[in-house]
Formats: structure tokens, C-alpha cells, sequence
């Protein structure tokens, strides 16, 4: 009899499609029949949109409804197709006006009595419905935060179907209280000062994160591989804007994000721990497929604790995202690509006992349970590592200093440094960090000075580094080079790099 | 017409069952639509109406009377398990009326009581 349109927007991964929520009402028995490849949560909405209209007195068509989401091919998933349900329902019985309808995004769950719920993966959903055009959003209240992100459209922020509705009839807003901006009380940030003696590691942590660079940290327990790891995100420059609405919208379809400040400016530090799946690693599910570790840790840090300890093929689900900075998650519903360009840090005991470092003196392994304990690490998976380094226990000497170390701060303002170097570098190119220089480009453009490129000829004839391994050489090269300012890497800044990645000490 | 002096015990809602269909045969002659027979029983169940449409189709009409609208709208009650119930009741009807391979159609209506006595109709036809 009647028909009523209104639009939604369906994700598969962090794209989004937009879909037309059309609804039918015909003569018949009542009836309601979703049509679109709902899973369990949006075929439920059925008795969420029904309630909720009932209890804000509008009306139930007691008739056949018939609602479609387009295109059909696509699955859809979740509630957030509650809204947009309800509101082309209202528009089949021609109780709102349909310009508020055809081009206006609709996203939101809604509880029985019609409020209106957060959902998952606002951001992308409004970027995807920019993408094509639309340009005004209604968003749950509690998402406002999140979709103000995006500048570009119009955003209306609503808490209840009443409030909805009056707008859509009236065009007056009932107002809506501001959320009050708790200045974003910046979280505990854990200081490199607290970090005595390790300067070894303390450089190793500079150097990765001034390019980029895959780190692994050898050590005896309670020597401070974590306290080291978990400062890592401080001396890393603060992100961009292009590079924090990627990682706020890879957390939103997480749903990991803070209501308050739901933009994410420093970068992430994920750690999975140790029992995790191969599945929390890159992602996945049957449904829905979700970002996993390594994703939520984009242009941030991926912290792997006792990574020996891992099940297997577990780090090395990791090797292509390593390479690639994209992880492509494949599933009955479809493919899914993720970003994942996170600097991968390791940790790991020397051997089970944990002991067999410095003099090994107390060290009860056998040889044999010394050599399998780190041969749990694939040969390519370390290939990968840019940087190893021992972090030895403290001895008493370096115990008694009273003296701090650096701070975070100060570090960082070094890293910086170095990477604008390195930014105004490659200017011209695709890529921003050292770690990211294609190998063709190493071979041309971005060599090293020829005493260093003999020295690593040399070592390669040796046999004492692979072609990989040559290649990542020179790419720390670059950025120890860069943090004292040299303007191509000298021989000694390469075989620094050399034994950053050889685990020797200088 | 108003429902008049409900009696107040079990045999209420056969009383106001028989009045709805009533209502329906009524308004179903108003309209030109011929009844042929009332309450057809047999052991599968019960057709409220047969009535032959001024085109000759047949239709098979179930009542639904309700006096409140606390279980539910009425027509909600017609699952679709029970539309093709009245689907085979209509085939057994017309077998037993050796009109086999005529056109028909099932229809519903629901007859709504309110509580001065008035009623309302809503008749839907051809749900299946």
C-alpha cells in the first residue's frame, strides 16, 4: 500500500556501504518479514522497533510489513539498523516528511522505551556515507564525540526516538544538554625516567621508534623488558590527523573506544598476551569480521610479552603484515582488509628458567633446552627483527645510581627531530618512515656511504646476513644517521645498525 | 447495531463470536457478496463464511472478534500455519460441493467490540 526509504550504513571491515532500508506496507495478515542477510541482532530489531514505537505512541501497522535492505547481497549485522528501520516505517505510514528521509544517515540502536543507543563503528560508517554524498547524520547522543570527528557533515546528535521524531515534524530541536568536555585528563604517561641504567636498550628503544623498527628484548625476568616496552608509545611523536581518524576507526569497530575523548591522538600500545589466538592476532569472526591485535595496534605499538611462550604459528600469522603493513582477513561472508603498520616488540626470557644471561650462573637448562627455548622464534619471523638487544639485570653499581635517566620527554623530542628529518626526506615519495624505504629505492637513491655499503658486501659474502637482512641494515642505518644528524648514513652509523640487528654488543 | 446485555460467564465468547460473524455476513451482503453457507464444520475444522463474490469467485472468510485489544491485534492470531489451514478447508469445501477447480480466495476480518457497545471492522482480502 504504502512505502517509506530511509538510509543506513553497512560495514565489512572499515569499509562501509551505504544501504537503502526500504519498507512495504501491504494488505495481508500482520506480518513482518527482514529481507537483506540480517544476522541474529538486526533480526531482532524487529521486537526493539516495534516496542519502542509503541511506547512512543506512534503506530504499528498491524498489516503485512515488509522490510528490505539493499543491496541484498551484502550481509548486514547488528542493531544499528534499529533507527533506520523505525524511521522508514514511519515514513511507509507518511507520518513524517520524506526530505528529512531520503538524505539524511541514520544510525543508532534503540531500547525499548526509544531511547537511542551507541553503536559500534560510527566513524567509518560516516565516512563511507560521505564518500557517496551524504552529507547530514543522525548519530546516538553518546556517539556525538565520535562522529563530530567528522567535520564535513552535518551531525545531529539524538538520545530519543521522541526527540527524533519532533525534530523530523517540527525542525525544532529539543535541547539537548552539551556534554561537558572533561578536559581529556591526559592518561598516566609512563615516564623513560623511570627506567635505571639499560642504555643499551634505552638507545635500541630511540632508534625503533625514530624509523619504525621491529625490536626484540632479551632478558632475564625482572631485568625491565616490559617497563621498557610499555615506554615506547611515549617517545613516539603524537599522531597526525589523517593517521588518528584511521586507528579511532579500526577501535570503533572494536569498540574500544573512550566515550569522552574518543579520538585517539598518541599512539596505541596493544599487548596481547601470550595465550592469545591466532584469530585475536590478525582478526576475524564468522559474522562479523573484527579487527585483531595487530590492527588495533596500527601506527602504534605491538607488545608481545614471554613471545617464546606463544602457541603456535601464532607470531608468525604475523610475518605478512609485517611486510605488508595490511592484514586481509578471509571468511565465508567475505574478504576484509585491515591496516596493520605497528612496531612489533618482543620480549623474551633467554631460556625457561630465565637465568642464562650475563655469567649464567645460575642458569639449570641444559644446552639443548637453551637452544629450543629461542628456536620457538621462526628463523623468518626474526628475519624480521630489526633490532635484538640484551637487557641484562642490574647490577649493583647501576642500582645505586641516584641519578634519573632521560626523560620520555626529552627522548622524544629527539625522535621527533630525527623523523622531520627523515619526513622532509622523502618529500617526494609514498612513504614517510625509514623502515618503509623499498628495497629498490635502497639500491639507488637511499645508499648508505660506500665505505658502508662495502662493509655490508662484505658480511653478505660472508654469508653473516641475508638479502633481507642487508636491506633492513640499512634501512636502521637511516635512522641512526638521522638522530645525529647525518645526511646519508656513515659506516659507522651502519655497522651500529649491524650489530643493533646481530644482537652484538658494541 | 451495538452488542447489548453480554451475559458475564464461559458462554461470552461464544456470544460474541456468533455476533461478529453476524456483523461480517452483513456487512458482506451490503456489499453485493451472496452468503452460501454459515459455519460449515467438519472433523479438520471450521469455515465461519462461504460467500460467492458478485464475479463468481468464492471466498472463504475467518472471523476474528475481539472486545479488547489486550491479546493483541485480532488478525495476529492468523499464524500462517493457520491461513493454510483454511486454504485445505477451503479445498475440502469445495470437493464436498463437487466445485472443484473453481477460483477462490481466503479473506479475514476482524469485528472489534469497544466497550460502549460499538463495533469496528477491518477486512483484509486475499492473504495468501
Amino acid at each position: 500500500m504504502t512505502l517509506g526509504q530511509s538510509l543506513g550504513v553497512a560495514l565489512m571491515g572499515l569499509d562501509g556501504h551505504l544501504v537503502a532500508v526500504e519498507v512495504d506496507i501491504a494488505d495481508g495478515l500482520p506480518g513482518y518479514a527482514l529481507l537483506g542477510l540480517p544476522d541474529a541482532a538486526l533480526t531482532e530489531s524487529r521486537d526493539r522497533v516495534r516496542s519502542a514505537l509503541v511506547n512512543c505512541a506512534e503506530s504499528w501497522p498491524n498489516r503485512k510489513v515488509t522490510v528490505s535492505l539493499s543491496p541484498a547481497w551484502l550481509p548486514k549485522s547488528g542493531p544499528g539498523f534499529d533507527l533506520p528501520i523505525a524511521i522508514a516505517l514511519l515514513a511507509a505510514q507518511q507520518t513524517i516528511p520524506e526530505e528529512k528521509t531520503n538524505n539524511v544517515l541514520y544510525l543508532g540502536e534503540l531500547a525499548l522505551d526509544g531511547r537511542i543507543r551507541a553503536v559500534r563503528g560510527v566513524l567509518p560508517s560516516l565516512i563511507a556515507a560521505y564518500k557517496q554524498g551524504i552529507k547530514i547524520a543522525v548519530v546516538p547522543s553518546s556517539n556525538r564525540l565520535e562522529a563530530e570527528l567528522m567535520s564535513e557533515m552535518t551531525i545531529i546528535p539524538m538520545d530519543h526516538l521522541r526527540a527524533l521524531l519532533c525534530w523530523l515534524r517540527t525542525g525544532e530541536r529539543i535541547e539537548v544538554p552539551e556534554l561537558a568536555l572533561a578536559p581529556t585528563a591526559d592518561e598516566e604517561i609512563l615516564d623513560f625516567s623511570d627506567v635505571a641504567g639499560q642504555e643499551r636498550a634505552r638507545m635500541a628503544a630511540e632508534i625503533a621508534a625514530v624509523g619504525g623498527h621491529h625490536l626484540l628484548l632479551i632478558g632475564p625476568p625482572g631485568a625491565g623488558k616490559t617497563m621498557i616496552a610499555e615506554r615506547i608509545p611515549g617517545i613516539l611523536p603524537p599522531l597526525m590527523r589523517a593517521e588518528s581518524l584511521e586507528v579511532t576507526a579500526i577501535h570503533s569497530i572494536a569498540g574500544g573506544l573512550s566515550a569522552r575523548s574518543p579520538l585517539a591522538s598518541s599512539a596505541p600500545f596493544i599487548a596481547p598476551h601470550h595465550t592469545a589466538t591466532r584469530a585475536a592476532m590478525v582478526g576475524g569472526g564468522s559474522h562479523q569480521i573484527k579487527p585483531g591485535a595487530c590492527s588495533l595496534a596500527h601506527r602504534g605499538v605491538l607488545f608481545i610479552d614471554e613471545a617464546p611462550e606463544c602457541g603456535l604459528g601464532v607470531l608468525d600469522a604475523l610475518r605478512q603484515p609485517l611486510e605488508s603493513g595490511l592484514i586481509t582477513i578471509s571468511r565465508n561472508i567475505g574478504n576484509v582488509a585491515y591496516p596493520a603498520r605497528f612496531l612489533l616488540v618482543l620480549a623474551a626470557n633467554p631460556c625457561p628458567c630465565g637465568k642464562f644471561s650475563g655469567r649464567g650462573r645460575n642458569c639449570t637448562c641444559s644446552s639443548q633446552q637453551v637452544r629450543r627455548y629461542l628456536g620457538k622464534l621462526s628463523g623468518p619471523l626474526m628475519d624480521r627483527i630489526d633490532i635484538r638487544v640484551e637487557v641484562e639485570s642490574l647490577s649493583r653499581v647501576e642500582m645505586m645510581q641516584s641519578e634519573l635517566g632521560e626523560s620520555s620527554a626529552t627522548i622524544r623530542k629527539r625522535v621527533i627531530a630525527a623523523r622531520d628529518i627523515a619526513t622532509r626526506r622523502f618529500s617526494n615519495e609514498a612513504w614517510s618512515l625509514n623502515s618503509e624505504i623499498p628495497s629498490r629505492a635502497l639500491r639507488t637513491t637511499y645508499q648508505p656511504e660506500r665505505a658502508a655499503m662495502n662493509f655490508l658486501h662484505n658480511e653478505l659474502d660472508r654469508e653473516q646476513i641475508t638479502a633481507r637482512g642487508l636491506h633492513k641494515v640499512m634501512r636502521t642505518a637511516w635512522s641512526v644517521g638521522d638522530l645525529v644528524g647525518h645526511v646519508q648514513p656513515t659506516l659507522a652509523d651502519t655497522q651500529k645498525a649491524f650489530a643493533l640487528r646481530e644482537g652484538i654488543s658494541l | 447495531m451495538a452488542i447489548q446485555n453480554l451475559p458475564q460467564n464461559k458462554s461470552k465468547n461464544k456470544y460474541i463470536g456468533a455476533f461478529g460473524e453476524k456483523v461480517i455476513a452483513d456487512f458482506l451482503q451490503s456489499r453485493g457478496v451472496s452468503i452460501v453457507e454459515r459455519n460449515w464444520r467438519v472433523k479438520e475444522g471450521e469455515i465461519d463464511i462461504v460467500a460467492q463474490l458478485p464475479n463468481g469467485i468464492f471466498a472463504f472468510v475467518e472471523v476474528k472478534t475481539r472486545s479488547s485489544l489486550a491479546f493483541g491485534h485480532p488478525l495476529e492470531s492468523i499464524s500462517n500455519d493457520k491461513a493454510h489451514r483454511l486454504q485445505r478447508l477451503a479445498l475440502a469445501w469445495l470437493a464436498t460441493h463437487r466445485a472443484f477447480g473453481a477460483e477462490f480466495q481466503i479473506d479475514c476480518a476482524a469485528v472489534l467490540i469497544a466497550n460502549d457497545g460499538q463495533h469496528t471492522i477491518e477486512y483484509r482480502a486475499n492473504i495468501l
